[in-house]
C-alpha cells in the first residue's frame, strides 16, 4: 500500500506541474490588476509552436523557449489593446483564446500525431532514493522540479521583495503608484507578459512532458478555465493557488482510479468529472466564506481573499 | 437639422470602422495564409462554393445560421444587462437534453402534432433554469457569472455525456455518435432538397425581432440597460438590479435551450455529445462584432456561417485544416476591438 500511494503522489506532482505554471502566471497578471482570460487558447498555442520547435531542432529546450515566447506574444497582444487602448480586458481575452484556439489547430495540422522528443524523467542522485519521499518528490522530468521551485519563488517575489511590493500596489492602486513615480501601465505590461512567459511554459509542459504530442485534441483543451478559477477562488495567493492546482492534480488522478474500479462508467464520464467536481468545490469554499461568524468555517474563512482593487481596470494616467 | 448632421457623421464613422476592421483582420489572416504559400484567392473561392453554390449548401449554411441567430439573440440581453453569459453552451445542452427527454417519452409517438412543440417548449424552460443558475449562484454566492456560467458548462457536458453512455445508450453499444434517432414523425420537417427545416428559420428569426423589440422600444429594455451602465444608479430608480439581471439570463438561456432544442429535432435527429457545436461561444464572438447592438447582428452571424459552412469543404478540396474559418473569426473579432480602441484613443486625445 506504501508503494503505490508514493507512486499516485508521484503521479498527482507530474499532472500538476502545467497547471501550477499557468495558475501562477495567471496569479502574477492578477495581481498587477489585469485580467488575461486567454488562458485556454494561448496554453494550446504555445504547447504547438513547443511541440514544432522541439521536432524541428532535435531537443526540448528551444521548445520551451518557443512556448514562453508565444505566451508572451498573446500577453503583449493582450496589454495592448486592453491596458494601451483601452479595451474590455475580458472581451480581449475571450476573443483571444478562440483565435489562438483556432491558429494552434490551424498551424499545428501538419504535425497533428507526428512523433516528436519528450522530456524524461531524472532521477535526483541520493535524494531520489529516500523511503516515500524519493519517488514522490525526486524522481521527475525538469520542469516538475521548475514547478516546485517556481511556488515558493513567487511568493518570495510577491511578498518580500520591492519590485512585489511594486507589482502589488499597482494593481491595488494604480493612481497612487502614478502619483509616487511608479508609471502602472508599464509595470502591468511587463508583468503580464511575465505571466504570459509562465502560461506559455505550460503549454510547453503539455506537449512536450505530461501529454507529449501534438493533435486536435490535444488533451489539455479546458485546463485554461481551471487555471483561471483556481486563481479567483485561490485568492490571489501563490501558495492557496497552488494548493488547489494539486487538489485538481488529484481529482484527475482519481479518475483513472476509480474508471479501473467502475469499468461499467464509461471512461469519458471521468475525464469530464473532475471539472465540475472542482469549480463546485471552489464555489463551496467561496460561498461559506460569507458566514465569518460561524465558528464551523473559522478554517474556511483563513482561506479567504480579496481581489486586487483595480483589477480589470484600465488606468488613465494624464 | 443638427440631427441630421449627427446621423450623417455616425454613418461615415461607422462605414470607416467597418473597413478598417474588414481590412484590418482580413489583411491579417492573408498574411499569414502568404507566408505559409497558400492563396487566399483559392481559399475563399472553395469557401464560397462550400457555403453557397447550390440550394443544399445554402440550406445547409442557414442551418448554422439558425442557432447562432437565437444564441446572438440571447446573447443581447445578458450583454446589456453587463453580464458575460459564458454558460451559454452549457444552457444549449441543457435544452437539447430537455427536449430530447420529452420526445423519448413513451406517448411522444402517439400524438406527433403536439410533442414537438412541447419539446421546443421544454428546451426553452431548460435552458432558462440553466441560464438562472448562473444568475442565482452570482446574487447569491457572490460567485462571477463568467466561472459559475463555465462550471455550469462542465456540469452539463458531465450530464450530457453519462446520458449518452448511460440510460439514453444505443441498444448493444454506447458510442460518441449518439443516441438513437429519433421517431422520423418527430423530425422537425423539411422539403425535399432543403437541409434546414423551416419551423427553425422562421422560430429564430421571430425570436430575434422580438429581442430587437423589447430591448429598444419596452421599458424593460431600458431597466436592462440602466442595470448594465450603472446598476449602483438603477437602484436610486426603484429597479432591483439582481432581478433584472436574473430575468436577462433566464432569457438568454431560455433562447440559447431553444438552439439546442432545435439542433436537436431539425438537425441531428438525436442527441450527440457535440450538440451545442461551440454556437454558443461563436454568438459571444457575433455579438462583440456587433457592438453589442442588434441591428447588425443577422449579417454578422450569416458571415460567420458561411465561413462556419464552406470551411467543412477545406480539408477535402485543399488538405487545409477546417479551423481556419475561426482563425478568421477569432481575427475580426480582435481587429474590432483594436479598431474601436484606437477610435475612442483618438477621440479623447
Amino acid at each position: 500500500m506504501d508503494v503505490s500511494v508514493s507512486v499516485l503522489a508521484a503521479g498527482v506532482a507530474a499532472t500538476s506541474a502545467p497547471l501550477i505554471f499557468a495558475a501562477l502566471g495567471e496569479t502574477l497578471t492578477e495581481k498587477a490588476g489585469v485580467i488575461n482570460l486567454s488562458l485556454d487558447g494561448a496554453i494550446l498555442l504555445s504547447a504547438m509552436t513547443g511541440f514544432v520547435t522541439a521536432k524541428a531542432t532535435g531537443s526540448v529546450w528551444p521548445g520551451f523557449a518557443a512556448a514562453a515566447v508565444t505566451g508572451m506574444t498573446v500577453a503583449f497582444v493582450l496589454s495592448g489593446i486592453g491596458i494601451w487602448l483601452g479595451q474590455s480586458q475580458v472581451a480581449v481575452g475571450f476573443a483571444l483564446t478562440f483565435l489562438c484556439r483556432d491558429l494552434a489547430y490551424f498551424l499545428g495540422s501538419p504535425y497533428s500525431r507526428t512523433p516528436g522528443p519528450q522530456l524524461l524523467a531524472v532521477p535526483i542522485p541520493v535524494l531520489a532514493d529516500l523511503p516515500f519521499i524519493g519517488p514522490i518528490l525526486f524522481n521527475h522530468s525538469q520542469i516538475v522540479y521548475a514547478s516546485f521551485a517556481l511556488i515558493p519563488l513567487l511568493w518570495y517575489f510577491m511578498f518580500n521583495s520591492r519590485q512585489g511590493l511594486i507589482l502589488r500596489s499597482v494593481g491595488e492602486n494604480p493612481e497612487g503608484c502614478w502619483a509616487r513615480g511608479i508609471p502602472p501601465k508599464r509595470t502591468q505590461t511587463i508583468y503580464t507578459a511575465l505571466g504570459g512567459a509562465l502560461i506559455g511554459l505550460a503549454g510547453a509542459a503539455y506537449s512536450l512532458a505530461v501529454k507529449p504530442g501534438w493533435g486536435r485534441p490535444q488533451g489539455c483543451e479546458g485546463i485554461g478555465w481551471i487555471a483561471l478559477a483556481l486563481v479567483i477562488f485561490g485568492g490571489w495567493h501563490p501558495l492557496r493557488v497552488a494548493l488547489g492546482a494539486y487538489i485538481f492534480g488529484m481529482l484527475q488522478i482519481a479518475g483513472i482510479l476509480f474508471q479501473e474500479i467502475f469499468p461499467a462508467i464509461p471512461s469519458q464520464i471521468f475525464q469530464v468529472a473532475p471539472f465540475p467536481l472542482m469549480i463546485f468545490a471552489l464555489v463551496i469554499i467561496h460561498l461559506s466564506r460569507n458566514k465569518k461568524d460561524t465558528t464551523g468555517f473559522r478554517i474556511i474563512a483563513l482561506l479567504s481573499g480579496t481581489p486586487p482593487m483595480a483589477l480589470g481596470k484600465t488606468h488613465e494616467q494624464e | 437639422m443638427l440631427m441630421k448632421t449627427i446621423q450623417q457623421h455616425d454613418l461615415t464613422h461607422l462605414v470607416i470602422r467597418f473597413f478598417c476592421i474588414t481590412g484590418l483582420g482580413f489583411g491579417a489572416v492573408c498574411l499569414l495564409l502568404f507566408t505559409l504559400h497558400l492563396s487566399p484567392i483559392t481559399i475563399a473561392k472553395s469557401m464560397g462554393s462550400g457555403a453557397l453554390s447550390n440550394w443544399i449548401r445554402i440550406s445547409h449554411m442557414l442551418s448554422i445560421w439558425t442557432p447562432l441567430l437565437l444564441c446572438s439573440s440571447g446573447l443581447l440581453f445578458t450583454f446589456r444587462a453587463g453580464l458575460w453569459n459564458i454558460g451559454i453552451e452549457g444552457q444549449m445542452i441543457i435544452g437539447a437534453i430537455c427536449t430530447t427527454a420529452v420526445l423519448r417519452l413513451p406517448q411522444a409517438e402517439n400524438s406527433h402534432a403536439l410533442f414537438p412543440a412541447l419539446a421546443m417548449a421544454a428546451g426553452l424552460c431548460g435552458g432558462g433554469i440553466w441560464g438562472m443558475c448562473a444568475g442565482i449562484l452570482k446574487n447569491r454566492g457572490g460567485v462571477n457569472e463568467i466561472f459559475g456560467g463555465l462550471g455550469l458548462n462542465f456540469v452539463a457536458q458531465g450530464i450530457i455525456l453519462w446520458l449518452i453512455f448511460g440510460p439514453w445508450k444505443r441498444a448493444g453499444i454506447a458510442s460518441m455518435s449518439g443516441t438513437n434517432l429519433l421517431p422520423h414523425a418527430l423530425w422537425l420537417t423539411s422539403p425535399a432538397g432543403w437541409r434546414v427545416a423551416p419551423v427553425a428559420l422562421v422560430l429564430s428569426c421571430l425570436a430575434f425581432l422580438l429581442t430587437a423589440l423589447l430591448l429598444g422600444n419596452t421599458r424593460f429594455g431600458l431597466r436592462l440597460t440602466a442595470v448594465g451602465k450603472n446598476s449602483k444608479a438603477s437602484r436610486l430608480f426603484g429597479i432591483k438590479p439582481e432581478l433584472i439581471g436574473l430575468t436577462a439570463m433566464m432569457l438568454g438561456g431560455g433562447l440559447a435551450g431553444l438552439a439546442g432544442g432545435l439542433q436537436v429535432t431539425g438537425v441531428y435527429h438525436r442527441l450527440i455529445p457535440a450538440i451545442s457545436s461551440g454556437y454558443g461561444y461563436l454568438g459571444l464572438l457575433i455579438v462583440m462584432l456587433a457592438g453589442y447592438r442588434a441591428a447588425a447582428i443577422p449579417c454578422i452571424a450569416l458571415f460567420f456561417a458561411c465561413l462556419a459552412a464552406g470551411s467543412i469543404q477545406l480539408p477535402i478540396m485543399l488538405q487545409i485544416d477546417s479551423s481556419l474559418s475561426g482563425v478568421i473569426q477569432g481575427a475580426c473579432v480582435l481587429s474590432a476591438l483594436l479598431v474601436h480602441g484606437f477610435q475612442t484613443k483618438r477621440r479623447n486625445t
